[in-house]
């Protein structure tokens, strides 16, 4: 059974590649050379026909009894690099599929209380959890402490649930029906509550499901940019196999005979075979980093088109602040020492269950103040809507009270409490910082005010310069007023906002975003953000968040933490950058190929040309042979980039230009000269 | 909602533009435009637009613009043709540097000019051995005319000074100062020691 | 070197004015040259049976564009077949053969100027100033339209406000594009070019061949006919419409057609000044000031590099004239008039350009400078043809877009139009397109050696059937002559060549343009890839040298490379391996 110690270890797993894991890799990677795998990817494919050219020659001349080590040399550094291409395919596979394996083996042998009435009290039947489909409704109890058997919706009760196994997130979670927090997920285990689900995915199709489908090769689909790409690199493939097969005749020109097995070097030294054998690993990567955030992408594409994300639109509650306002600070009026106001306001507050009472007890103690104990006879005024004040009344009759400035005035005017002269300056200074004032009073007068902030969580304000870095606008979405949105929007740094915003407007906003050409995501929770989460490019649905919203979503957070967004940008512009590295990479290694192979190809036919031998390489053969293996070798060398995804900086678009232009550009021209000279002077050794 | 209605084309429909637009272009471009141009071009520049000839006594004895074939030791020789001096099938030898056929020839014509003008390989100038391109340059350097002065003065009984005189006259300099290389035309070269080098004939 | 610079920097300062004007001449906008151009315009207009506010989409633009090559292809082959029974040949010359006349056609028809005739003495009066002239004044201009078409889908066609997403957008009247280059720009240019090169002694008469009494008696000829007609009109059009070719067989070379350094200057000018004022005009169309100078930058980078070293190259000496000559520049093949500098100049912009004509014959320039020249037409977009370079260079744009545009993460995209799946597929098709055509046909030329026709063995040899198919491909026309090209494998297979090499090029981009127009527009933000920056500037150069060198190194190495090669090598200057 799934504990969270359990969801640790697969945390650890995602940042090791374990030896079983690689192993596993390498057993998966003979699995690959099947044809109907190969002919997915154009460059390997070309790459493979050569070895078996290359293997069918040297089988001949060991039949025919002539030297044939340079060949079978030859045959099997092709073999291997096709090899390494689909061992790194396996590798980023196995990853994912570690990754899923422990997601998934949080719902193995449940069992589930299907509902045969429409209400929780009729008649059930157990089933096991595989053979629920969407729309039944199953009972879960909190009596035997159980697993919820799928991913549904909750339609009765309410329940805290234990999310660790999916989330890795041990602290537990309050889910309702009825509320923007009803979501539950298969294989996490109910604390108290008793609930009603309402399944909502067939087996096999859950969020899960889908996306270890997607970190799985069988089911992905190439997105959208990898497709461009790898029409890029077919094109390139052909101009190179153009290159090659022109050689032989134009030789026969001058009388000379080439050798196949040297131009099948050449040819696969010259296709982009870096690239071609890690773009299939680059783009599973991609969707494994967004798996370890937490985050279940529906598709590979969303997690592209994250990159390209102009506009983010994000609620102000809960994502930028912490959702519920906390005391600030204590503004005692004119003629009221501090002590005092602090003093009534603890009174008033020392049986206030809300949020806010309690960070006025809070605040009190950070300004050095200790909470009495609980006066004998005295007894609590709760909140009402009608008095909208709360507080304290003790045993002498005596109050203390907080609340709204205008309720408290109108408690004051039947107390006959003068208002003192200052108080109407306080609360309006207070409101124009984007606070809410709550006025204190006791039974002598009105002391002063408390003013409740949105906090603002930390590190927000840096998340936001991060974006702003990369391009992204961020607009923030909230119900406040005009006011105290702009206080809270200056605070956090967004760069605009929306006040006073109903449903309606965030799918407005979109929309006109839309129309103005920029890519929009958002976060949303709520089953009234849903058509706003649709219309996104992306959508990123809270998990605790109600069924309409993660359906019209395109992504999942399993943390609910909607500041989750950054890090999907960062994953799809990464994925992005990586390829293109790789690629300008791979095409700039080319220029030492070249300058490797064609004068060793024409060595013994045209002197002349040996004057381009610019590396001084031991003899022909090494030569060939120094390039096809530092072309085999780099792909496994470069399995960790790909991996891990070309770090992104926080830089203007000119700069990421020019430092991958100078590291994967210039780098690339220059890194293949000293590696085949080097790899030629080993060889040299034992030729 | 579209903002341009794209016209309903047939495929007849624009093959007979596509015929009309062919037909016209011929006329203005073809006719219009060639006629008036060659026209107008030949009432500004009447000597120019026919060709840059040379009349002597009533004969049309060459053009400023087309070297001819000199064998005689009397005249400065033009560069060596690859079509004979014939203009009407001018070219150049298209024979590459690496071409051994190249090699063979310069080696000849070396001989030759070192045998005729009494010097040595070092002293010939290359465009003197060089075909032209044209096969019809009218022009030599100053220097392959230098080089050929004592001979011409000798098959003269010219003064050699004289005749470096002469050359000198008929150096053309940087047109402008600017544009081109100095040079001689060697039939205007060869007509003036024919006429007795009397009157300046420089062009420009 | 001071004349180079003189040179460069007038059609530099030339360009600037022309391409505002041809900015204004596209955009339609009233303008002051209306009074003068417009009755002429409206009069074509309605003898063609359009309506020159008609839009056109991509498709119709293309179409436009492809049947009015078909039928004025089909004419012109006519013409050329029954030259001998029409009027203007008053030198009584006979047919062409039926695959020298598709040749020739075809030739023409795209801009190339490929010859396989010679000039003067195969092709009448009417072929030459009629049938040929109109061809070198259509068919630059049919590619600028394409190129204005092109620039216009990329800023989303000429009526953004309004158009639905994804609907096809209105890139211009494809005819209204055609006349107006023709009769605002290249007649008028033309025109006064052509005056100006009569003026330095360029023929323009309608009389006869002048025969000529030859002065040395002593020699074996005693005549010499010198053919004349009407060179000027015909010189100024196929200089500024980067045609190539010319009156005469050596074209430029011939002091008839190039009398002075004077009209060499001119006609130097006026290779690039179509091209360099293309860029200017894009600048203008884009709105995009920064675009256009980085493009400058780019082409101007490449463009010195390569007069560079093709100066530096015919400045040393031929080495066939080792030990037998002064130790001076390179003059096979060249002018005296000229010289070395002036030659190497006109090598590399004609090749750049697609122009072709030549001023000193390329068959006999020193390695290096055969090398440049080589560069100029694989690259095809260092200035580029008028209209047709742009279109290339908007093309290694793209690519580059696709690469750097991953490089900072995220989706390419050019002016806000994202690059994807449809524009990589036709880039692609791009790309292999030159390497198909060109080395495969070499290679089977080659490997045939009773159809190569090569005039020189070994390295050369290759050169010149890689030349001449890299000739025709880039619709350049320039050739190493002393190739036997006047055959039917030659013909055909060149006609393959260059029909591939003209329209795939200008029809796959007007594609990718109308996608990109119908394109929603992303805003610019800090995120964006910016165009207009040196970063981009040298990846784009980058990208255009590594593509070109990726695709033809291996042919090189056994042409041009291998001979400078094996020139270098002392002992082996004539005794490389022979066919």
């Amino acid at each position: 059974m799934t504990t969270p110690a359990h969801s640790h270890s697969r945390k650890s797993r995602v940042v090791a590649i374990d030896p079983a894991l690689l192993q596993e890799a390498a057993r998966q990677a003979w699995r690959k050379f099947a044809p109907a795998e190969a002919e997915k990817n154009p460059v390997m494919f070309v790459v493979l026909v050569g070895t078996l050219v290359t293997a069918a020659i040297t089988v001949q001349r060991v039949v025919s009894g002539a030297g044939f080590g340079f060949e079978l040399a030859c045959s099997l550094i092709l073999l291997f690099t096709v090899w390494f291409a689909h061992f790194a395919e396996a590798v980023a596979e196995a990853r994912g599929r570690g990754q899923a394996a422990s997601l998934r083996s949080a719902r193995r042998d449940l069992s589930a209380r299907r509902l045969l009435e429409q209400h929780a009290e009729g008649r059930n039947e157990s089933v096991a959890a595989t053979t629920l489909r969407k729309g039944d409704r199953v009972l879960v109890l909190v009596l035997t402490g159980e697993y919820v058997p799928a991913d549904g919706e909750i339609t009765q009760g309410i329940a805290t649930i234990n999310e660790s196994a999916v989330t890795g997130e041990s602290a537990p979670v309050l889910r309702e029906a009825g509320t923007d927090h009803s979501g539950v997920i298969g294989g996490t285990k109910v604390l108290t509550g008793d609930i009603v689900v309402t399944v909502s995915t067939d087996p096999g199709e859950s969020f899960l499901d889908r996306m270890i489908g997607l970190v799985e090769g069988a089911k992905r689909q190439k997105t959208p940019n990898e497709l461009a790409l790898t029409v890029l690199l077919a094109a390139l493939t052909l101009v190179f196999l153009i290159a090659v097969t022109s050689l032989p005749p134009m030789a026969g020109f001058m009388g000379v005979q080439l050798d196949t097995v040297m131009l099948i070097a050449l040819l696969v030294c010259l296709i982009p075979t870096t690239i071609g054998g890690l773009l299939p690993a680059i783009g599973i990567a991609g969707m494994n980093r967004a798996l370890q955030a937490n985050i279940i992408a529906k598709s590979g594409k969303a997690v592209e088109v994250a990159g390209d994300i102009d506009t983010l639109l994000l609620d102000k509650t809960g994502t930028i602040t912490f959702g519920d306002r906390q005391a600030t600070e204590f503004l005692a009026v004119d003629g009221i020492p501090q002590q005092r106001l602090i003093a009534a306001a603890v009174l008033a507050s020392l049986q206030d269950p809300t949020p806010e009472g309690k960070s006025v007890l809070r605040l009190a103690q950070e300004r050095g103040h200790t909470l009495p104990a609980m006066p004998s006879g005295a007894t609590f005024i709760p909140f009402t809507a009608l008095t909208r004040i709360s507080g304290l009344q003790q045993a002498d009759g005596s109050h203390c009270i907080k609340g709204a400035g205008e309720a408290v005035k109108r408690w004051a005017e039947l107390q006959r409490l003068a208002l003192p002269p200052r108080l109407n300056t306080l609360v309006e200074q207070v409101a124009q910082q984007g606070a809410t004032p709550l006025v204190v009073a006791d039974s002598s007068a009105i002391l002063g005010v408390i003013a409740l902030s949105d906090v603002i969580k930390p590190g927000v304000a840096e998340r936001f310069a991060k974006l702003r870095a990369l391009g992204v606008k961020t607009v923030m979405v909230t119900g406040d007023n005009p006011l105290t949105a702009g206080a809270i929007a200056a605070e956090a740094g967004v760069d605009a906002f929306i006040a006073e915003a109903l449903p309606e407007d965030k799918l407005n906003l979109i929309r006109q975003e839309q129309r103005a050409g920029r890519l929009v995501a958002m976060v949303g929770d709520g089953t009234n953000d849903a058509p706003a989460l649709a219309q996104a490019d992306v959508g990123l649905a809270m998990n605790a968040g109600t069924q309409a919203a993660k359906d019209a979503g395109n992504m999942v957070d399993l943390d609910s933490d909607p500041t989750k967004l950054l890090a999907v940008v960062e994953v799809g512009k990464q994925l992005l950058i990586t390829r293109g590295a790789l690629t300008t990479f791979s095409l700039a290694n080319d220029v030492a190929k070249y300058f490797a192979i064609v004068p060793a190809v024409f060595a013994g036919s045209l002197p002349a040309i040996a004057t381009l031998d610019l590396m001084q390489l031991h003899s022909p053969r090494s030569a060939v042979l120094a390039a096809l293996i530092f072309n085999a070798l780099i792909i496994p060398a470069l399995v960790p980039l790909a991996l891990k995804g070309v770090r992104l900086r926080v830089q203007s678009a000119e700069q990421l230009l020019r430092n991958n232009m100078l590291i994967y550009g210039l780098g690339g021209v220059a890194l293949p000269f000293a590696a085949i000279k080097l790899i030629d002077l080993i060889l040299a050794l034992f030729l | 909602m579209h903002a341009v209605d794209f016209e309903k084309t047939s495929l007849a429909g624009a093959l007979t533009t596509a015929l009309r637009f062919s037909l016209l272009m011929l006329l203005v471009c073809g006719l219009f435009y060639s006629t008036s141009v060659t026209l107008l071009g030949g009432l500004l520049f009447p000597a120019r637009a026919s060709g840059s000839l040379i009349q002597r006594d009533g004969q049309v004895i060459g053009s400023v613009l087309v070297a001819q074939p000199f064998n005689s030791a009397r005249y400065f020789h033009s560069r060596p043709s690859a079509v004979n001096h014939d203009p009407t099938a001018t070219g150049g030898s298209n024979l590459a540097p690496s071409n051994p056929a190249l090699r063979e020839r310069v080696a000849a014509d070396s001989a030759r000019i070192q045998n005729l003008e009494g010097v040595s390989a070092h002293a010939i100038p290359v465009d003197l051995l060089a075909a032209s391109g044209s096969g019809i340059d009218p022009h030599i350097s100053p220097a392959a005319a230098a080089l050929q002065a004592a001979r011409v003065a000798r098959a003269r009984n010219l003064d050699s000074e004289k005749v470096h005189q002469l050359i000198a006259l008929h150096t053309e300099t940087p047109q402008w100062g600017l544009f081109g290389q100095p040079r001689v035309n060697v039939l205007r070269l060869n007509l003036a020691l024919d006429a007795g080098a009397e009157t300046d004939t420089r062009h420009d | 070197m001071f004349e180079i610079i003189l040179i460069v920097t007038t059609a530099l300062l030339l360009a600037w004015p022309l391409g505002r004007y041809m900015a204004a001449v596209f955009s339609g906008a009233p303008h002051v040259s209306d009074r003068l151009f417009l009755p002429l315009e409206n009069l074509l207009y309605r003898l063609l049976g359009i309506a020159p506010t008609q839009g056109m989409d991509w498709k119709r633009y293309g179409a436009a564009f492809l049947f009015s090559n078909l039928v004025l292809g089909l004419l012109v082959f006519g013409l050329l077949l029954l030259q001998h029974r029409l009027p203007l040949n008053p030198d009584g010359i006979g047919p062409l053969s039926w695959d020298l006349a598709l040749h020739t056609a075809i030739s023409f028809l795209t801009n190339t100027n490929q010859q396989h005739y010679s000039g003067q003495a195969q092709l009448s009066y009417l072929s030459q100033s009629v049938v040929i002239v109109t061809l070198q004044f259509v068919t630059p201009a049919m590619a600028l339209a394409i190129c204005v078409a092109v620039l216009r889908g990329m800023m989303g066609g000429r009526q953004v406000d309004g158009a639905a997403d994804n609907s096809e957008r209105d890139l211009g009247n494809y005819y209204v594009d055609v006349v107006r280059s023709v009769v605002r720009l290249l007649m008028p240019l033309a025109a006064f070019m052509a005056l100006l090169l009569t003026s330095q002694g360029v023929p323009s008469t309608y009389q006869g061949a002048a025969n000529v009494a030859l002065v040395d008696a002593s020699v074996e000829t005693q005549e010499q006919t010198i053919p004349l007609g009407p060179v000027a009109a015909m010189v100024a059009i196929k200089q500024l419409g980067t045609n190539g070719g010319g009156w005469y067989g050596p074209n430029s070379a011939n002091p008839l057609e190039n009398p002075t350094p004077l009209s060499n200057a001119i006609e130097t000018i006026a290779i690039v000044l179509l091209p360099m004022a293309t860029v200017f005009m894009a600048g203008y169309m884009l709105q995009r000031r920064g675009f256009a100078l980085m493009s400058l930058a780019a082409m101007g980078l490449l463009s010195a590099l390569c007069i560079g070293a093709s100066v530096y190259s015919e400045r040393l000496p031929n080495g066939a004239f080792a030990e037998l000559a002064t130790a001076g520049a390179n003059m096979e093949g060249k002018e005296v008039r000229f010289g070395p500098d002036l030659s190497a100049l006109w090598a590399t912009f004609t090749t750049q350009t697609s122009n072709g004509s030549v001023n000193a014959m390329h068959d006999s320039l020193n390695p290096v400078a055969g090398l440049v020249t080589r560069v100029g037409m694989l690259v095809n977009a260092i200035w580029g043809g008028v209209g047709c370079g742009f279109v290339n260079f908007l093309v290694y744009v793209w690519i580059t877009v696709f690469l750097a545009g991953l490089m900072i993460g995220r989706t390419p995209e050019i002016f806000g139009r994202k690059i994807e799946t449809r524009e990589i597929t036709l880039l692609g098709a791009l790309i292999v397109l030159p390497t198909l055509c060109i080395l495969v046909f070499t290679a089977i030329t080659l490997a045939v050696p009773a159809i190569t026709g090569h005039s020189n063995p070994g390295f050369h040899g290759i050169s010149q059937v890689f030349y001449e198919y890299t000739s025709a491909f880039a619709n350049n026309g320039s050739g190493f002559e002393g190739l036997g090209d006047n055959t039917p494998w030659w013909n055909l297979s060149c006609v393959v060549v260059l029909l591939l090499g003209r329209y795939l090029p200008l029809v796959l981009p007007l594609m990718i343009a109308g996608s990109l127009a119908r394109k929603r527009v992303a805003p610019v933000t800090s995120g964006s890839l910016r165009l207009d920056t040196p970063t981009f500037c040298l990846t784009l150069v980058s990208v255009i040298l590594i593509l070109n060198f990726l695709s033809f190194m291996p042919a090189t190495v056994l042409g041009p490379i291998g001979e400078a090669l094996a020139l270098a090598q002392p002992t082996t200057i004539v005794t490389e391996v022979l066919p």
